[in-house]
């Protein structure tokens, strides 16, 4: 449930993306190759899209207290309006570098995504590998007074568009420490090949480290770096979650006007238990889903919080959490927008009609940062298998 | 009802942080220790789960813990919610008297608080908010469960007195507990909703039996009651005659709070989610299958389906308290609830494998026989149907059903033409 700030700021980002970035805006930005317009970015991050996770210090700040409750609200937004801009790797990178950069580094990059001037994004997964951090197979080499980095990544947000890399590289010769390096743009050896995708706007590439040089002060955090990966993974998960619940919640709504509009056989089509019964299925799927991205959210700005730390059992429960919110939202958001096609009929599968954009969306969303199956697996092991 | 807005009862309540250390204290003084696991035992003589429940209602009067949210000059505590709240927080892990929280004061209680006379309250409240007496719901019929207002037990005026005949069912203990709030038919000329009455029924009284029904899994809980001229003071009429729809309404609504998380007069949380998962770990470690992919994932999906219950109820009460959800968004809770126990038991039974369908001795079957009565789920306290009537009509305002009672003096209303029980022969 929202406090009435977090209501009011949910009704401003409503009316400026229902009027800076309508459905036609989205379809026609499907032809762009960065997916977003940069303007535009910086005219949302005004809004505070970008400064929720970031301390006040550097021109950030939360409504509510919890940073991730609040960013999940413009999340859900995106959802509702399958809504272009790099909104997820740009908050992700602002709460590592919030957590663990360097105070060059924070003072460097953290205002400009505030302001929406900088876009950045966060590098883990790799061709043919999953999203756990063990799964980090890019090598950094210890290199005099820096490193080198060697590897592949894939799957990496808006990487067309970035001003800075986020990197997960494991330290060559230690096992299986792992590190995270910022890492700008114009480095020599770093390459972007655009990829393709299921969704119109939201762009992913790939992401080559061809002996990319770091300076040891690109190091994100000291030590090992898996924890705060879990972190970012966790936040991902989350926001990626609320877009997913925002997009059900907007197809729900337009599907049952649908219903209510529509006649067949002399009656609405909403009069039809057998339809009612299956929209009362997508309303509490609906609504479970909404409150799993609640508590995980809740949960992480709790562990953020909490005197125990990013390593401690509060940091475990919000795993848990995320996980089950990633299972069920994402066996439950792509099924409800499916079950949805199937109540407009043929309309559902036009390119014409908006529902193939949702559609997209979510698809997308059950697979970034696990699939339901593989947080199954990880729930299973919390649990003590 | 509670009064929060008193500015200077407000002043002179304890500060919900000193509440909360008392709360502690005194459970851990008072209260025993719930023992996990040990609650499930289909086939044990139930005799004294009642009188257990009478007893630690009683302790909880005494120590000041009983009906928080109840009016003080009826026992209750004349606290608002949040200081229930902070007592089912911290009396989590305590064996409680859950047979008193519902449906007595959760559901009959507040319907009592909001139609009784000042001498009906006076007379039942504080006799249960001590532990004394037992209260039931006497509304599903034999006749059909779903359509409450579709009622056959039929209430005849006769002076001073009614004349109570029909039959009752489902109600929980009945045989255990002391009075029932009873729909019955007062009048058949007018429509179905129109010619009911709700009364105090005392239990065990003449031309009243009550008989316990064997489920599935053996338990004998469930009860069923039948009226045979059983003679009910017109004192004991609750409203308004032939208004008892109203009332009906009511009670429903603390039905769906209670079931949503969100009433006031529940005390005690009513979800195991934790309690379960670490089962069926156990159960997955046993049989040999803590490596099985399949089974991990079973897992995996029953822990999700536990975790995110507990969000959604904690989002339905919050919902409510704000009015950001209307009364009927209980619904969705139950809704969830019974889908959820449905896989739950079904991924239980999956993973205990051959030993669900035959066992030895020392062991009990209950996987086999959890999933043969898995279906009770989606049935008590109001069909899943119902739920989505509910939710597609109520929250999402789409077309009510279609009912042909409609507008016709209840007596000309087409009936079962088979009694139940009959039929499958």
């Amino acid at each position: 449930m929202l406090n009435p700030e977090q209501s009011f700021f949910q009704e401003t980002t409503r009316r400026f993306l229902e009027g800076q970035a309508p459905l036609t805006k989205v379809r026609e930005l499907a032809g762009d190759p960065a997916g977003f317009d940069r303007g535009w970015w910086r005219r949302g991050a005004e809004l505070g899209w970008t400064g929720f996770l970031v301390p006040e210090g550097h021109g950030g700040g939360t409504l509510s207290g919890g940073g991730l409750a609040d960013l999940a609200i413009v999340a859900e937004e995106f959802g509702r309006m399958v809504s272009p801009g790099p909104l997820h790797p740009t908050n992700v990178v602002a709460a590592a570098l919030a957590a663990s950069g360097t105070p060059e580094q924070q003072a460097e990059v953290l205002p400009g995504i505030v302001s929406g001037d900088v876009v950045a994004t966060w590098c883990l997964d790799e061709p043919g590998r999953g999203w756990r951090p063990s799964d980090v197979q890019l090598m950094a080499r210890p290199n005099g007074d820096g490193f080198v980095l060697a590897g592949t990544k894939a799957m990496v947000e808006a990487a067309g568009e970035a001003d800075w890399f986020l990197v997960g590289a494991r330290l060559d010769g230690s096992g299986d420490g792992l590190v995270q390096f910022l890492v700008p743009r114009d480095a020599p050896g770093l390459t972007v090949i655009p990829m393709n995708g299921l969704d119109l706007v939201r762009r992913f590439g790939q992401v080559g480290f061809d002996d990319v040089a770091v300076a040891s002060t690109a190091l994100v955090g000291a030590g090992d770096a898996t924890a705060d990966i879990e972190r970012q993974l966790q936040i991902a998960a989350v926001l990626e979650c609320a877009q997913m619940a925002g997009a059900a919640d907007r197809v729900l709504e337009f599907t049952a006007e649908y219903a209510l509009d529509r006649y067949s056989f002399g009656r609405q089509l909403a009069s039809y238990q057998a339809l009612k019964h299956r929209f009362a299925d997508m309303k509490l799927w609906l609504e479970a889903s909404h409150a799993a991205v609640e508590g995980a959210a809740r949960a992480i700005d709790g562990a953020a919080r909490g005197p125990s730390g990013s390593n401690g059992t509060d940091a475990a429960h919000a795993a848990r959490l995320v996980s089950a919110a990633k299972v069920y939202v994402g066996d439950r958001v792509p099924e409800l927008v499916q079950d949805c096609v199937q109540m407009h009929g043929g309309i559902g599968v036009t390119w014409e009609h908006d529902i193939h954009l949702y559609l997209r969306r979510v698809t997308l969303g059950r697979g970034l940062y696990g699939t339901p199956d593989e947080h199954r697996e990880l729930l299973a092991v919390a649990a003590g298998l | 009802m509670v009064d929060t807005t008193d500015a200077s009862a407000s002043a002179q309540r304890e500060h919900l942080d000193a509440y909360r250390k008392r709360v502690r204290v005194w459970l851990a003084d008072n209260m025993p220790r719930l023992e996990p696991g040990v609650d499930w035992n289909p086939l044990r003589d139930d005799d004294d789960r009642a009188s257990r429940a009478r007893e630690l209602q009683r302790r909880l009067y005494d120590g000041g813990f009983a009906g928080i949210c109840y009016p003080p000059e009826y026992a209750g505590q004349g606290l608002p919610i949040e200081y229930q709240r902070v007592f089912d927080q911290e009396s989590e892990g305590y064996e409680l008297p859950m047979l008193f929280s519902v449906p007595t004061l959760s559901i009959c209680g507040p319907t009592l608080l909001e139609f009784g006379t000042e001498e009906q309250k006076q007379r039942y409240i504080p006799a249960f908010i001590r532990g004394d007496e037992l209260w039931v719901q006497f509304m599903s019929e034999p006749s059909g469960g779903s359509d409450m207002a579709g009622a056959l037990t039929r209430a005849t005026r006769d002076g001073d007195v009614f004349l109570l005949n029909g039959s009752k069912i489902w109600s929980t203990y009945a045989y255990r507990s002391d009075f029932a709030l009873c729909l019955a038919r007062t009048n058949w000329d007018v429509p179905k909703h129109r010619g009911l009455t709700m009364f105090i029924v005392p239990i065990h009284h003449p031309g009243i039996t009550v008989n316990q029904i064997k489920m599935v899994d053996g338990t004998e809980e469930f009860c069923e009651e039948f009226f045979d001229d059983a003679v009910i003071p017109a004192e004991n009429v609750i409203g308004e005659v032939d208004d008892g729809w109203t009332v009906a309404t009511r009670l429903l609504f603390h039905e769906r709070a209670t079931v949503g998380g969100a009433s006031p007069y529940t005390s005690g949380r009513m979800r195991g989610g934790e309690t379960a998962r670490d089962e069926l770990v156990e159960l997955a470690k046993a049989r040999g299958k803590a490596n099985d992919p399949l089974v991990r994932r079973l897992i995996g999906q029953a822990e999700a389906l536990s975790i995110v219950h507990g969000q959604l109820v904690d989002r339905v009460r919050a919902g409510l308290e704000t009015g950001y959800f209307p009364g009927p968004a209980g619904s969705l809770v139950r809704l969830y609830a019974g889908t959820a126990a449905v896989d739950r038991a079904t991924i239980a039974m999956e993973i205990a494998g051959d030993e669900a369908l035959v066992w030895d001795g020392d062991a009990d079957g209950r996987y086999g026989i959890g999933y043969v009565k898995r279906q009770a789920s989606c049935l008590g306290g109001g069909s899943t149907e119902m739920a989505r009537n509910i939710i597609s009509e109520r929250l999402l305002g789409m077309p009510r059903e279609y009912a042909a009672d409609r507008d016709v003096a209840f007596r000309d209303v087409r009936r079962n033409t088979k009694p139940w029980k009959e039929g499958s022969g």
